[in-house]
């Protein structure tokens, strides 16, 4: 009998299906449970793991089977299409029209460089041995046996930039708040991930948020900070669920707490949502919305890092600036240093959204071009038409068109042709778009996010929606207003209080110098 | 959800009181008592400032500074759909429009048989599979005009 389970075991198969949101709003949850119903019909016995995603999202919802130590997989798979997969054998890797090969091979993997990454989409999300059993911890271990100093000397050698968008050096920060001193000190971490287009932060939550704890956990000690927070969108509720899961796990481990691993420093860590309010993404005002206020932008000085949370020094940092830590000191500033081009180092990991064939996550170092990333990766529109621009880094970034898409993904690079690199989201539309109706969107979204702070923001973006409206509309006034807008968007760039109202102009006046067309005809 | 309800008051006083050691704790206090009762009812609004000390003027503040925050009854279900650039790029503005259409009310409104609240989202990051939708806290990705009529029947259905 005990021989007879033994060997039941052993021809279990083990399944592999993601449980990111992305997944689930293809019917990933409805095709992990078709795999589960139908394998216990038919009596195959299998192993059902979610995990994270892979990032090829048109191959949502993917399947990954076990075969011979390598993970074969199928997609798209519906629900409806389990009991036939199985039935042709795609348990044992058989060969179908859905079979892709195995993953790891398939070219959009096996072309990125995944550091930050690199656990997304293989291990379960919330079990820590997987974690640690995948380099997990190593980082904190190494940094625990090290001076504040010395971590914070790490980070600034590996040239880590704020991957929030604003590319400040994240050593440099640190090390700012190392110096003040004072009894309480915190880390918080912007997971507010509003910007269109991007869902990195999301990914990695969902993937791997060991990941983020760890990265969190790096800076408390680095820098003396005993409290975590992590600010996290309300529209992210499966981001919220994994990070709760895994804190608590953490800390019933030791990894976080009062002693963390027995090093007698201390760090909590809590989760705390935002309350949709795309303005939290401007750090000053995410630090009003965690006190309990409205989230209006603060004046600096002074910088968050000397009077930040509740008026103590603070170390803010993005999402994926703080997932990069564990891998910047498990493998050491040098190996992380010599990814990326200029002075962006490093990788990044892009996201390509919008009217695009494989959209999804393409983690790749600094250098990698606009046209490589949409068509090698990206396989061109998926509406089939040609790409006509792409909105790089959120609502606030600039339109690009074809005539600039050999520009490589630098900080520097993208300066100097008036664009940002932000926080690496594509946006990609096709012919059909009307980049007008656009830019009358960019100053539609600040109104509607204005804090209300700064008069050129709160103001002068429904003006701006006022005047785009009478250029849509024609007739001879259009000279003028066209004029109207520029002196607008001029007023706002200069004239604001922060990155909302002073940059929206950026894809307003992008629009109006790459695609005048679209601002003079008639509709 | 129905109005007022004077049963409520203890219940929005212990979520307070289960806050009351927390930095900062407004926000999550109005997370609570909108997930309990739906939404933020006014009398409520008085409880908190009164566990806090801090003035209604300043709770109300908070509460109408954030689109999330509801001060009156929602419908039986939250539909939310997204009107940001990577929606837009794959036909979003067509289910936007359906969305309203279908359910005969603008962002904001509720559908009068009180099922279906619909408001505007500026993503839900999921954006490369758009048009994006969610439904409470259910996220759908590629949905078209056909695609939201299917949701919402299938969602009338639910209890």
């Amino acid at each position: 009998m005990a021989g007879a389970q033994v060997s039941a075991l052993a021809a279990v198969a083990r399944v592999y299906v993601s449980r990111d949101a992305a997944a689930v709003a293809l019917g990933a949850d409805e095709t992990a449970a078709a795999l589960v119903d139908a394998s216990r019909s038919s009596g195959a016995g299998i192993e059902l793991v979610r995990i994270g995603s892979r990032g090829m999202v048109w191959l949502e919802p993917l399947v990954e089977v076990e075969v011979g130590g390598k993970r074969v997989g199928y997609g798209p798979v519906t629900a409806g299409q389990v009991k036939a997969l199985l039935e042709a054998g795609m348990l044992q890797g058989a060969d179908h029209a859905l079979r892709l090969g195995v993953v790891d091979e398939l070219p959009y993997i096996a072309r990125q460089e995944r550091l930050t990454f690199a656990r997304v989409g293989v291990i379960d999300p919330v079990d820590l041995d997987q974690y640690i059993a995948h380099d997990g911890y190593k980082g904190l271990k190494r940094a625990l046996g090290m001076t504040g100093a010395q971590v914070v000397q790490e980070v600034t050698d590996s040239g880590l930039r704020g991957r929030g968008g604003a590319a400040f050096p994240t050593g440099i920060k640190w090390k700012t708040v190392l110096d003040q001193q004072t009894d309480q000190k915190f880390v918080v971490c912007n997971a507010d991930e509003g910007d269109s287009g991007t869902f990195s932060d999301r990914m990695l939550m969902e993937g791997d948020p060991y990941c983020l704890i760890e990265g969190m956990t790096i800076a408390g000690v680095a820098v003396g900070a005993t409290q975590g927070y992590i600010y996290l969108r309300v529209e992210y509720p499966h981001a919220e669920i994994a990070l709760r899961a895994a804190i608590a796990t953490a800390k019933q481990r030791g990894y976080l707490g009062r002693d963390v691993l027995g090093s007698g420093k201390t760090f909590e860590l809590d989760v705390r949502m935002g309350a949709g309010a795309y303005i939290c993404g401007e750090e000053t005002s995410l630090l009003e919305s965690l006190e309990g206020k409205r989230a209006e932008v603060r004046f600096r000085p002074p910088l968050p890092a000397i009077k930040g949370l509740f008026g103590k020094p603070t170390i803010i940092n993005n999402v994926i600036s703080l997932a990069s830590l564990p891998m910047i000191l498990e493998r050491g500033a040098t190996f992380y240093k010599d990814y990326g081009m200029g002075r962006s180092r490093g990788t990044l990991p892009i996201q390509l959204a919008g009217n695009i064939r494989h959209g999804g996550l393409v983690e790749k170092a600094f250098g990698v071009t606009l046209r490589e990333l949409l068509y090698d990766f990206g396989g061109g529109s998926a509406s089939g038409r040609p790409i006509r621009t792409v909105q790089v880094g959120g609502p606030l970034g600039a339109y690009i068109p074809e005539s600039q898409f050999d520009t490589p993904l630098d900080y520097e690079a993208f300066t100097a042709i008036g664009a940002l690199v932000g926080h690496g989201g594509i946006v990609a539309f096709d012919d059909t778009v009307d980049m007008a109706r656009m830019a009358r969107y960019a100053m539609e979204f600040c109104a509607v996010e204005s804090c209300g702070k700064c008069t050129p923001c709160r103001i002068g973006s429904t003006r701006g929606v006022e005047v785009l409206d009478r250029i849509i509309a024609g007739g001879p006034e259009r000279k003028a207003n066209l004029a109207l807008l520029e002196d607008l968007c001029d007023t706002m760039q200069y004239g604001s209080l922060c990155g909302l109202g002073g940059m929206t102009p950026f894809p307003v006046q992008s629009a109006l110098k790459h695609f005048p067309e679209d601002f003079s005809r008639d509709r | 959800m129905a109005e007022f309800d004077q049963q409520w008051l203890p219940i929005v006083d212990s979520i307070v009181a289960s806050h009351a050691d927390e930095p900062g704790a407004l926000l999550p206090i109005l997370h609570s008592v909108q997930k309990r009762l739906g939404y933020i009812p006014a009398e409520a609004v008085e409880r908190i400032a009164l566990g806090l000390n801090l003035s209604r003027a300043e709770v109300h503040g908070v509460i109408s500074f954030y689109h999330y925050f509801r001060q009156h009854p929602p419908g039986q279900h939250i539909v939310q759909v997204c009107r940001a650039e990577a929606c837009q790029a794959v036909q979003g503005e067509a289910t936007e429009a359906h969305a309203r259409t279908c359910l005969g009310i603008d962002f904001h409104g509720t559908s009068s048989d009180g099922k279906f609240s619909l408001e505007a989202v500026y993503c839900l990051g999921n954006c490369a599979a758009g048009p994006s939708v969610m439904i409470d806290d259910r996220l759908y990705g590629r949905v078209t005009p056909a695609r939201f009529d299917e949701l919402m029947n299938e969602w009338r259905a639910r209890k």
